[in-house]
């Protein structure tokens, strides 16, 4: 079977050629015969009665667009009556009692929820194996091959790669949306800072977080962005903006669009099969009209160091929460309260999401806070000065998303270093809070996909999937199935 | 009254928590409401919930602007709310949301009246917070039990400078303190509902030094006299400590009211560190020009001004109007009085300082629940202004309404205190006192005039009190001319 | 920069995490090499730069001062590890 995009589902349903139970059906039923451990949760019945309402609805006489099509979400999201578990062992028992704005703006546009996708605990991580409910593997490697989806939505990518969800939600504080869709042959959007309600989305880094779409297409992606967006006033760095259709721009031609390229972004370390196919997307840009402008971000080497500060020192704080006393994981033993919290959250968190806690109080520590925490602010604000200022002399600023291709399991998770360079591309747009996107640009020669980096000004996320969409009517890189995707006919 | 040795100088400096009267939390829609079922009010956001956000409270956001406005203090328009991260059950998100750096109200002062003069003491800042949950220790199988309906209450915590001398003065400033909150009506000031809690720094230093002695801060003290005795005790502490070559040790101490003594808190003495940094979920809150005078029209006369005004509009003594001052209510029982009598407002003020504050006193009552209104002194006061009560006869009937028996005129006719002031009746009363009593009498016409006290004792005696003093004296005269 | 054992110690017990023997090296190390990364920002001239908390400088927003939430114990308690009558239960307080 042909890979399906989410519009081409939408148009099925909207034709009456298939009800929202049958494809949800379908979807759960793929699920349940992968193997790449995608989903933590899946709620079958919730599915068929979300499915189910939305047919009725249709038979009403609603057409809204994506009515009744099913898609995952990541398990970041709290969901009523849902397990909610970040992939963590501290929230293994945790059924959320409200739901995420996000989820509660998709649910109003009649998108059914297939379950919940495993990702790296708390978000952090860039292979998905720091989950406590185990790797998730990415349907480009195979048995003899095992590769990392990427990470943390490493779920999210996998299943949308391997066409058991036609697209999922994902978040991003470092790359973790881009940087999967670029390990899975993905478009993976992470939208202007404020864009989506974090309302409801367990914390990691909250000046940082931002939630998006993984789809198969930037037009899938606009329709996913179109849903989960809107101001949220319980979220106070919601952007309080009127409602905007992302899909409205998408047929513009880039005639005369001036992309961006900085040197800093094809320097070492950068895989030369990569850096070649993100020329040859370039080239492919420049023969749709665009203008090619080497511009420099004279800083972006400090990105990494500064958000490996403000990261952890945030997530330090977010993560006090989980302390046994209201809800979660609850060590046996402890003699006193000092005790019951040491213990709980030792056994609670797993080794990354320690290694992160520990730099981030040591990083607000007295003493250390000027050197590490408002150095690293301060920073900040100079490398989002850099790009106010490349902006002002091009629309679009490209690069690769990732240094390498996805790895092998096992590679880099004894070397923390290492795995965090893997976002050495991704960090500078959440430092800055800009929309940004990744989308397929080829193969390498082990027929491993790389993805091309694409950054705008802020809440120009309508321009951003136009210039990703009209690359991807010339091309066809995303339409290519993974190895290890669905095949109907498998049973 | 408290003494030390005065070789040594005591300094002290307070922080005073402020519960503002909003109708919800600072952060989240919850009724922040005394009394309810433990975490009936507490929702999501003050449990701390995973994926939960704050959201400011515009209400609590005024009501600090209103302070700062009220003691001439910096308004920071641009201030910062930032994470002060620590580990405890009744702080749920393991951090509580205050503001460190960028204060909403920056420096200011009150004026306070001591026994030897007036004082500036300095308001070093005044902060946004939010309150913690409670921890309950009855034994719940040797735990502790934890109610949230407390946590995400708005706090205006309140930092003095070390202006304070002694601790009569430190209760000075914080009554004044109390005093003005409920003024301006951003804090109900109850304190066994921990509506206001003070946290005191002690510390003392042999006079003459200037380089301040270590300090200790005494926790939660939740009435003005046991903030007093709490400061007593630790000054004597302290003196003891370092006359016998000992060192003051900088802790966090706790007041047992019972044994009077202050011991240290016994939870972990581990340095703390509390990691303050912006919160970031909380962007700076800005304030205009508009915001701060919209607040500033919402201002009522602030004590200092009314006590001037008082003092020229109405010729009340200094010591009056500092005393009818010195609550919102007992000024506006003033002038509600005074608005709706004929008697002139030096009465009204005598009958206040006097009859009035002696029996609140005695019965440990606050104004707003006297049992006699500003109606009722004003109708009292009336009735001695058209010579239907004396001043004696007044105080019965002042007596009768506190246990309300009624209305004035009620209570006049029942009681039957009507003066008499038809002359007819009394000179045939004086007639009788003249005739019964001829010795005064010839005493009176040899030229002692004091014996006519007695005599006029005499005609009040017989009519209960109710014959018209002034009558009586005259016709006394009169007739024994 | 290498953090020795004591500081490690120190940073676990102030963020309230476990460390067991057989770890201490391993954190010690990780944590150590992290800090290297981050040294790379050390050097670099801020003066002048006011510290970007938000990434859009964005301005605090109000809500109107009205009790929204209803009580909704019994539904938060059931995710209680431990609670009676309505409170949370925790290892004895001392103060
Ligand atoms: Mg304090
Ligand atoms: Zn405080």
């Amino acid at each position: 079977m042909t890979l399906k995009t989410l519009t081409q589902l939408s148009s099925l349903l909207g034709s009456g050629e298939i009800s929202s139970l049958e494809l949800t059906q379908d979807y759960l039923h793929r699920i349940s015969q992968s193997d790449l451990n995608a989903f933590i949760t899946v709620d079958e019945a919730m599915a068929l009665q979300q499915a189910r309402a939305a047919d009725a609805q249709r038979a009403a006489g609603d057409n809204g667009i994506l009515l009744g099509v099913p898609v995952a979400h990541k398990d970041i999201f709290c969901i009523e009556g849902m397990k909610t578990t970040c992939g963590s062992k501290m929230l293994d028992s945790f059924v959320a009692p409200y739901t995420a704005t996000v989820i509660a703006n998709m649910n109003q546009h009649g998108l059914v929820t297939l379950g919940k996708t495993n990702m790296d605990e708390f978000a952090m991580g860039s292979s998905n194996e720091s989950s406590y409910y185990g790797n998730v593997a990415n349907p480009w490697g195979d048995s003899s091959k095992k590769l990392v989806p990427g990470g943390s939505s490493g779920g999210s990518a996998a299943a949308v790669a391997a066409q058991i969800a036609p697209a999922a939600t994902g978040t991003d504080t470092g790359g973790s949306i881009r940087q999967p869709a670029a390990f899975c042959n993905l478009t993976g959007v992470k939208p202007t800072y404020g864009r989506c309600s974090r309302y409801g989305m367990v914390a990691f880094a909250s000046s940082l977080d931002q939630a998006g779409p993984i789809a198969h297409s930037a037009e899938d992606a606009a329709l996913m962005l179109n849903s989960m967006t809107g101001f949220d006033h319980r979220d106070s760095t919601s952007l309080e903006l009127p409602a905007e259709d992302f899909s409205a721009e998408l047929d513009t031609p880039l005639q005369g669009l001036k992309i961006g390229l900085p040197d800093e972004f094809f320097g070492d370390g950068l895989d030369p099969e990569i850096a070649t196919l993100v020329e040859a997307a370039v080239k492919q840009y420049e023969a749709m009209g665009a203008v090619i402008k080497r511009v420099s971000l004279p800083n972006s080497e400090l990105a990494l160091p500064s958000y490996y500060v403000i990261a952890p020192a945030e997530a330090s704080s977010n993560l006090s929460r989980f302390d046994g006393v209201r809800y979660g994981h609850r060590s046996e033993q402890h003699d006193d309260l000092v005790e019951m919290y040491m213990r709980t959250r030792a056994e609670g968190f797993g080794a990354e999401v320690k290694r992160r806690i520990m730099i981030g109080t040591y990083a607000l520590s007295s003493g250390y806070y000027d050197a590490y925490y408002a150095q690293a602010q301060k920073l900040r604000r100079i490398i989002a000065n850099d790009f106010n200022r490349v902006f002002e002399e091009c629309d679009v600023i490209m690069g690769p998303t990732t240094p390498s291709t996805a790895f092998a399991e096992g590679g880099k998770s004894d070397d923390p270093v290492a795995m965090y360079l893997n976002d050495i591309y991704t960090i500078p747009a959440n430092l800055a809070g800009l929309p940004a996107a990744s989308i397929p640009v080829g193969f390498n020669s082990d027929n491993l996909p790389a993805g091309l980096h694409l950054m705008c000004p802020h809440l120009q996320e309508a321009r951003l999937l136009n210039i990703a969409h009209q690359f991807q009517q010339e091309t066809d890189w995303h339409l290519k199935p993974a190895p290890a995707a669905w095949v109907s006919g498998d049973e | 009254m408290f003494s030390w040795d005065p070789r040594w100088e005591v300094v002290i400096g307070l922080e005073v928590h402020t519960q503002l009267q909003t109708r919800s939390k600072i952060f989240s829609g919850s009724s922040i409401a005394y009394g309810a079922e433990p975490n009936t009010q507490a929702s999501a956001v003050d449990i701390a919930l995973p994926g939960v956000l704050p959201v400011m409270n515009i209400e609590a956001a005024r009501m600090a602007v209103k302070f700062g406005l009220a003691i001439g203090a910096k308004i920071n328009k641009t201030n910062v709310f930032a994470r002060k991260n620590y580990f405890y059950p009744d702080l749920p998100k393991g951090y509580q949301i205050s503001q460190m750096e960028l204060p909403i109200v920056g420096s200011g002062s009150i004026d306070i009246e001591t026994h030897s003069g007036s004082k500036t003491i300095g308001v070093t800042r005044a902060h946004l917070e939010e309150d913690a949950g409670k921890s309950l220790h009855e034994d719940f199988h040797g735990q502790s039990g934890i109610d949230l309906n407390r946590a995400g209450t708005p706090l205006l915590e309140i930092v003095s400078e070390p202006d304070m001398r002694s601790p009569a003065e430190a209760v000075i400033y914080l009554r004044k303190l109390h005093s003005l909150v409920r003024y301006i009506e951003i804090c109900d000031g109850n304190m066994q509902e921990g509506s206001f809690r003070c946290d005191a720094n002690v510390s003392i230093r042999p006079r003459g030094q200037e380089q301040y002695g270590t300090r200790t801060e005494l926790k939660n003290i939740n009435s003005f006299r046991f903030v007093e005795r709490a400061m007593e005790y630790e000054i004597e502490r302290q003196i003891d400590v370092l006359e016998e070559g000992g060192i003051i040790v900088q802790e966090t101490r706790l007041y047992d009211s019972d044994k009077h003594q202050t011991r240290p808190l016994r939870s972990k003495e581990e340095a703390h560190d509390y990691r303050y940094f912006p919160d970031p979920d909380l962007p700076p809150m800005v304030l205009d020009n508009e915001f701060i005078e919209a607040v500033r029209a919402t201002l009522p006369e602030l004590p200092a001004a009314k006590k001037a005004r008082f003092e020229s509009e109405f010729q009340l003594s200094h010591d009056d109007a500092e005393l009818i001052t010195s609550t919102r209510e007992n000024a506006d029982y003033f002038e509600q009085t005074a608005g709706q009598t004929q008697a002139d407002a030096k009465t009204v003020a005598n009958w206040m300082v006097g009859e009035l504050f002696a029996s609140l006193n005695k019965h440990d009552m606050d104004i707003e629940n006297s049992p006699i209104d500003p109606h009722d002194l004003a109708k009292l006061l009336d009735r001695i202004c058209d010579s239907t009560l004396s001043g004696k006869t007044a105080k019965q009937v002042f007596a009768a309404l506190w246990d309300g028996e009624g209305d004035v005129d009620h209570i006049i006719e029942t009681k039957g205190l009507k003066q008499i002031t038809d002359s007819g009746e009394i000179e045939a009363i004086v007639d009788a006192v003249i005739a019964n009593c001829p010795d005064q009498v010839q005493q009176f016409k040899d030229g002692n005039d004091k014996v006519i006290g007695y005599l006029v004792g005499q005609v009040m005696q017989k009519s209960k009190g109710k014959a018209n003093p002034q009558i009586v004296n005259q016709l006394l005269k009169q007739k024994m001319s | 920069m290498a953090l020795d054992e004591t500081t490690v110690r120190e940073i676990a017990s102030l963020a309230r995490l476990h460390i067991t023997d057989a770890e201490m090296e391993k954190y010690r190390s990780d944590l150590s090499n992290i800090l290297d990364l981050v040294a790379q920002m050390e050097n670099h001239d801020t003066s002048g730069i006011k510290p970007m908390t938000h990434p859009l400088d964005a301005v605090l927003r109000f809500r109107t001062d009205e009790v929204t939430e209803n009580d909704q114990r019994s539904k938060f308690q059931a995710l209680a590890p431990n609670s009676e009558n309505g409170l949370y239960l925790v290892p004895k307080v001392i103060d």
